[in-house]
C-alpha cells in the first residue's frame, strides 16, 4: 500500500503526487523527493519540479529507460517523510508597509478591524514557508498568513502591480518579482528583488525556504542599494 | 566557405522585423523549480529541421516567424535554410524555397513572402544565432522578458551575432520534404487522457472528442484559449496548484479548455483534462488564431510510434550534413 500516486501528462511527463492538502509536511516530502530525483540523474529527465503536493518530472521519452525511472521515482517516493530539517536561518524581507508603497494596508486592516500598525505586526511576525515558485521567475508562494488579515485577493486584477510590491491573498503572501498584472492585497514593497538574473544568486527563495519580513521606514526603502 | 576573418562581427540586420519574429532554441530546461518557462519553439520539429539544414546542433538558436515575415541582411558568407510555414523567399530578388539550405553573402538581403500554409516558420543561419544565454539558453520568453534579444521580439534595426560556423562540407542539400505535415485551417491533434482526467464528468473526453475547438484571437505563444463543446467539471474547476506541462488542456470554470504551449507559466491551478502527444506539438504550433482543432484520444503506443517516425525523418537530414 502506498500513499501517494505516478499519474501520466502526456507522453512525456509524469506527476508524482503526496497528500492532496497545502501542509508544510506534506511539501516538505515533496521538495525532498523532487530533490532525490534531480539528484539522480536519470538519463532523458529534463526538468523536476515540485509544487505544494506533487512533484513534476519532465522527460525526453525517446532517451529515457522507463524502467530506470519509474524504480527510482518508486525508490524515493516510497520513503517515508523525513523528520524536519535543522532549523535554517529564515531569508529576512525589508519591506516599507502602506502608503504608496502598500495601497491595500488601509483595506486589510478594515478587514481584520484593526490598525494598521497590528496589520503590518501580523505580517512580520509570522515565518512563512516558500511551498513553491511559479508564476513569473523568482515568484514564491508563501504560507501561512495569520488568519485574521488572510484577506481575499481583489475580485478584478490590477493591471499593474508593481515590481517588489508584496501581498497577500488569502492564507498566502508573497512579493512581485517584476510588473505584472495581479490580484493580491498590497500591503507594501521591498527593495529587495526576488529574482535577478546578473545577480549571483538570481533567486532570492527557493522551495522549502524559511522567510521573514521586517519592516523599513520610507528614508531606508528609498536608500537602499 | 570562407569564415569571416574576425575585424568585423558577423551579425544579421534586422531590415524589417516581420509581426512577431524571436530568437528560440530547444528551450530554457531546469530552472522551472524556480518559476522559470521553458520558452523554446511552438514548432520543435521544423526549428530542428531548418538547423538540420545548415548543419547546426538540434539545439541552436533560430528565428521564430509568425504569420509575417521579417526583412534581414547579411555580412558574411552562411548557409541559410527556413523550415515550417511555407513562405515565399527572396534572395536578393531571386525566388529561393522553403526547406532547403541556400548560401548568402556579404550585403545579401533576405525577404519573406506571402504565406501558405502554418502560422511558423523557422529560419537558422550555419553557426546559429549568437546572443549571450541566459540560464543556458537564448531562447526569449515574452512575458518575463528573458533571452533573445533583451527578452522582447526583433525590432528594426537589430543587429543579431552569429556563431563560428565551422566547416561546412559537401554540397547544400536539394530541398527536403518538410517533416511535420502542415495543416490547413483545420488539423487533428491527438492527446493522452490526465493528469487530472478524473476531476470532470465521465463523459468529458467524448465531449472534448464530439466537436472541433476554434482558436480564440486572445491567444499567443503562452496558451490558445479554444471555444467548443463545454466540459464540464465532477469535482470543481480549482485544484491545489501544481506543474503546467507543454500541450496540456487546463479548464476554468467556464469549460472552454485553453491548450498551454511554448511560453506557459510553469505552474497553474486549473484542473487538466488531457495532454497533446509531442510528436503532435509541432502541428498546433502551426496554428493561429481562428484555425480549428479536432482532438482524438490515441494510446501511448500510438504517441510512441508517432514520436520515433518523426525522430527517425529528422536524423535522416541530420546524417546528411555530417
Amino acid at each position: 500500500m502506498t500513499d501517494y500516486r505516478i499519474v501520466a501528462a502526456g507522453d512525456s511527463a509524469i506527476f508524482v503526487e503526496f497528500e492532496d492538502r497545502i501542509d508544510p509536511g506534506v511539501n516538505a516530502r515533496t521538495i525532498a523527493f523532487a530533490e532525490a530525483i534531480s539528484a539522480a540523474n536519470v538519463a532523458g529527465v529534463r526538468d523536476v519540479v515540485p509544487t505544494y503536493r506533487s512533484a513534476a518530472i519532465y522527460f525526453d521519452p525517446l532517451r529515457t529507460d522507463s524502467a530506470v525511472l519509474m524504480a527510482s521515482v518508486e525508490r524515493e517516493a516510497g520513503r517515508p517523510a523525513a523528520a524536519p530539517a535543522a532549523a535554517v536561518a529564515p531569508v529576512r524581507i525589508p519591506v516599507c508597509y502602506g502608503g504608496e508603497l502598500g495601497p491595500d494596508l488601509a483595506g486589510v486592516a478594515a478587514f481584520a478591524k484593526a490598525d494598521e500598525e497590528d496589520v503590518i505586526r501580523l505580517h512580520a511576525d509570522g515565518t512563512y514557508r516558500v511551498f513553491m515558485l511559479g508564476f513569473v521567475p523568482g515568484f514564491a508562494y508563501l504560507g501561512t498568513v495569520d488568519h485574521r488579515i488572510a484577506m481575499p485577493r481583489h475580485a478584478t486584477p490590477r493591471v499593474r502591480v508593481p515590481s517588489g510590491s508584496v501581498g497577500i491573498a488569502g492564507i498566502q503572501t508573497g512579493v512581485y518579482p517584476a510588473e505584472t498584472p495581479g490580484g493580491w492585497q498590497l500591503i507594501g514593497r521591498t527593495p529587495v528583488k526576488p529574482f535577478d538574473p546578473f545577480r549571483d544568486p538570481p533567486f532570492l527563495m527557493k522551495a522549502g525556504d524559511a522567510v521573514q519580513f521586517y519592516p523599513i521606514e520610507r528614508r531606508e526603502y528609498d536608500a537602499w542599494k | 566557405m570562407e569564415v569571416a576573418a574576425g575585424l568585423r562581427p558577423s551579425v544579421v540586420t534586422v531590415i524589417k522585423p516581420g509581426m512577431l519574429t524571436t530568437i528560440q532554441d530547444a528551450g530554457r530546461w531546469g530552472f522551472q523549480s524556480r518559476g522559470v518557462p521553458v520558452a523554446g519553439p511552438m514548432d520543435p520539429v521544423s526549428h530542428r529541421l531548418a538547423n538540420a539544414l545548415v548543419g547546426n546542433d538540434r539545439g541552436a538558436a533560430a528565428l521564430e516567424i509568425t504569420l509575417l515575415g521579417p526583412e534581414l541582411e547579411f555580412n558574411d558568407e552562411r548557409l541559410v535554410a527556413v523550415a515550417g510555414a511555407e513562405f515565399e523567399l527572396s534572395l536578393d530578388g531571386r525566388s529561393t524555397p522553403c526547406n532547403a539550405p541556400f548560401i548568402v553573402s556579404a550585403g545579401s538581403h533576405l525577404r519573406f513572402g506571402a504565406r501558405g500554409r502554418g502560422a511558423r516558420a523557422y529560419l537558422a543561419v550555419s553557426g546559429g544565432i549568437a546572443v549571450a544565454p541566459l540560464f543556458g539558453s537564448r531562447a526569449t520568453h515574452l512575458v518575463s522578458a528573458m533571452g533573445g534579444a533583451g527578452g522582447r521580439a526583433l525590432v528594426a534595426g537589430d543587429r543579431l551575432p552569429l556563431g563560428d560556423p565551422g566547416r561546412v562540407s559537401g554540397m547544400p542539400l536539394a530541398p527536403q520534404t518538410p517533416t511535420v505535415l502542415l495543416p490547413g485551417p483545420h488539423a487533428t491533434i491527438r492527446v493522452l487522457p490526465g493528469p487530472q482526467v478524473e476531476h470532470f464528468r465521465a463523459d468529458a473526453l467524448e465531449v472534448l472528442q464530439s466537436a472541433p475547438y476554434a482558436i480564440d484571437h486572445n491567444s499567443d505563444r503562452m496558451g490558445f484559449r479554444l471555444e467548443g463543446p463545454r466540459l464540464a467539471h465532477a469535482r470543481g474547476a480549482d485544484i491545489i496548484s501544481d506543474a503546467t506541462p507543454l500541450g496540456v488542456l487546463q479548464v476554468p470554470a467556464s469549460g472552454q479548455p485553453i491548450l498551454l504551449m511554448a511560453d506557459r507559466q510553469t505552474s497553474g491551478g486549473y484542473p487538466k483534462i488531457a495532454t497533446v502527444i509531442a510528436a503532435d506539438i509541432a502541428i498546433a504550433g502551426q496554428l493561429g488564431p481562428a484555425d480549428t482543432i479536432s482532438f482524438e484520444v490515441c494510446t501511448l503506443a500510438d504517441a510512441m510510434a508517432a514520436l520515433i517516425a518523426q525522430e527517425r525523418a529528422l536524423m535522416a537530414v541530420e546524417a546528411r550534413r555530417t
